[in-house]
């Protein structure tokens, strides 16, 4: 182990986690806002919509994230379209997770029974009350565990990023590998710099599915 | 529209070079998921012991594995034991050693999760009924632990596939990896040919995983009880 090469090229590996961390959030966020449309449209079948995301859901989940990438990244210019490093990145992360938090959406929404809604009609709520303090809350619950799956993979799927030519930790550790040959070191901190990145996100899902496990009240 | 380069597709044996590329991917694949499943069983079992030792250290060995993006492991694999140990693994070889010890992770935490999902009683009221235990697991653990085995299972099976695909950034010649090189090779005569190949790709994968996942799905909604 060299220390000091550790110790020297550390900058590095914290420029290309911001990276990794901005893009990841930013694809995130873009998932959440399809997941919960999709959902959304699903849940109140809302017709041609509701095909339209139901094709785009099997599509994006039954590709992988590089292959897109690939498409959108080297295949896109060919009709004109060019689009930045990091626009594919968020692009493709965005098109592969909205349909993963569409379908956590999805199953939170379907396990809430038609029961709650009903009663919370006769109780004298109006329809959009009744989504907002019965339904939402509740799906939301039970939602939660596969929204924290969906955030920890896609933050992990961000390690092909490297392929569409952004500077991310695998780039920088296989860069330095390539540059210096100082193998172990250049592993080392990649898995520490995950480490870091992912262990405290998965710690905060583990405690959020703990104080949020009030759905399903009486199952 | 101007012709956009699907000719490459059906030049030569272009088109078979692809599949066969998608080939490698769904071997490697096949292969980890065989083992994986074998050894996932056997991981899932231990998981369910009360005993401290074996608890942590699957504990340790499941967090690691799942916190850690798969191309890191390859990384790991593939780059580290050259250096440290002066191990030569050939690209697939590490493919397959990263996604057995992947897979079997990830098993093995579906083994748990299903073994444990039986409830109690069920032992119970088969000793009740006089069955011995071997009979008790033959009849009535193993067929219900199946049944939510199955689906979660096939599921697993395509995300390994799916996951295969990053294999062509430790060199091994995979579907990405010819569609490069038949891009390359025919840059001159037909430039714009990256979009139908990589296009075709995209539809390829699809095409595979698509019925599977339906058929997972489908399972998965009749065996729920």
């Amino acid at each position: 182990m060299n220390i000091d090469f550790i110790t020297e090229y550390i900058p590095m590996y914290v420029e290309a986690a911001k990276l990794t961390l901005r893009l990841g959030l930013t694809g995130i966020l873009f998932s959440l806002v399809i997941g919960i449309f999709c959902s959304l449209s699903g849940y109140y079948r809302i017709p041609v919509l509701r095909q339209i995301t139901a094709a785009y859901i099997e599509l994006s989940r039954n590709t992988p994230l590089l292959v897109q990438l690939f498409f959108l990244y080297f295949g896109l210019p060919k009709l004109g379209i060019m689009l930045s490093s990091e626009s594919c990145a968020i692009i493709g992360l965005s098109f592969l997770g909205g349909s993963y938090m569409a379908e956590a959406f999805r199953s939170g929404l379907e396990s809430i029974e038609r029961t709650q809604i009903e009663s919370a009609l006769a109780i004298g709520l109006s329809h959009p009350q009744a989504m907002r303090y019965v339904v939402f809350p509740q799906a939301l619950a039970v939602s939660v565990p596969a929204l924290c799956a969906n955030v920890i993979f896609l933050i992990k799927e961000t390690s092909v990023f490297s392929v569409v030519a952004l500077a991310d930790l695998m780039y920088v550790a296989k860069d330095l590998i390539g540059l210096y040959y100082q193998t172990d070191e250049a592993l080392l901190m990649l898995v520490i710099a995950y480490l870091i990145l992912l262990l405290p996100i998965s710690l905060a899902a583990g405690f959020l599915e703990r104080r949020l496990r009030y759905a399903g009240f009486g199952n | 529209m101007q012709d956009l380069g699907i000719r490459v597709l059906f030049m030569g044996n272009n088109f078979i070079r692809l599949l066969g590329g998608l080939w490698i991917t769904v071997k490697i694949s096949l292969i980890s998921v065989a083992l994986s499943i074998l050894l996932g069983i056997l991981l899932g079992m231990v998981m369910t012991l009360k005993n401290p030792v074996t608890r942590f250290f699957t504990k340790v060995y499941l967090e690691f594995i799942r916190i850690m993006p798969q191309l890191v492991l390859l990384f790991l694999v593939y780059f580290g034991a050259t250096k440290s140990f002066g191990i030569q693994l050939s690209g697939q070889v590490s493919a397959v050693i990263v996604f057995t010890l992947w897979g079997t992770a990830e098993m093995g935490d579906l083994v748990r999760g299903a073994l444990i999902s039986i409830p109690k009683h069920q032992y119970e009221s088969g000793a009740a009924l006089g069955l011995e235990n071997r009979q008790i697991y033959r009849y009535i653990i193993i067929p219900q632990t199946l049944r939510r085995l199955v689906p979660l299972a096939i599921n697993l099976t395509t995300r390994m596939i799916k996951t295969t695909s990053l294999i062509v950034l430790i060199g091994v010649v995979e579907v990405m990896k010819v569609a490069q090189q038949i891009i390359e090779a025919n840059r001159y005569t037909v430039p714009d040919s990256a979009l139908w190949i990589y296009g075709t790709i995209f539809f390829l994968y699809f095409i595979v995983f698509w019925p599977v996942s339906r058929l997972a799905a489908r399972m998965e909604k009749r065996w729920a009880n």
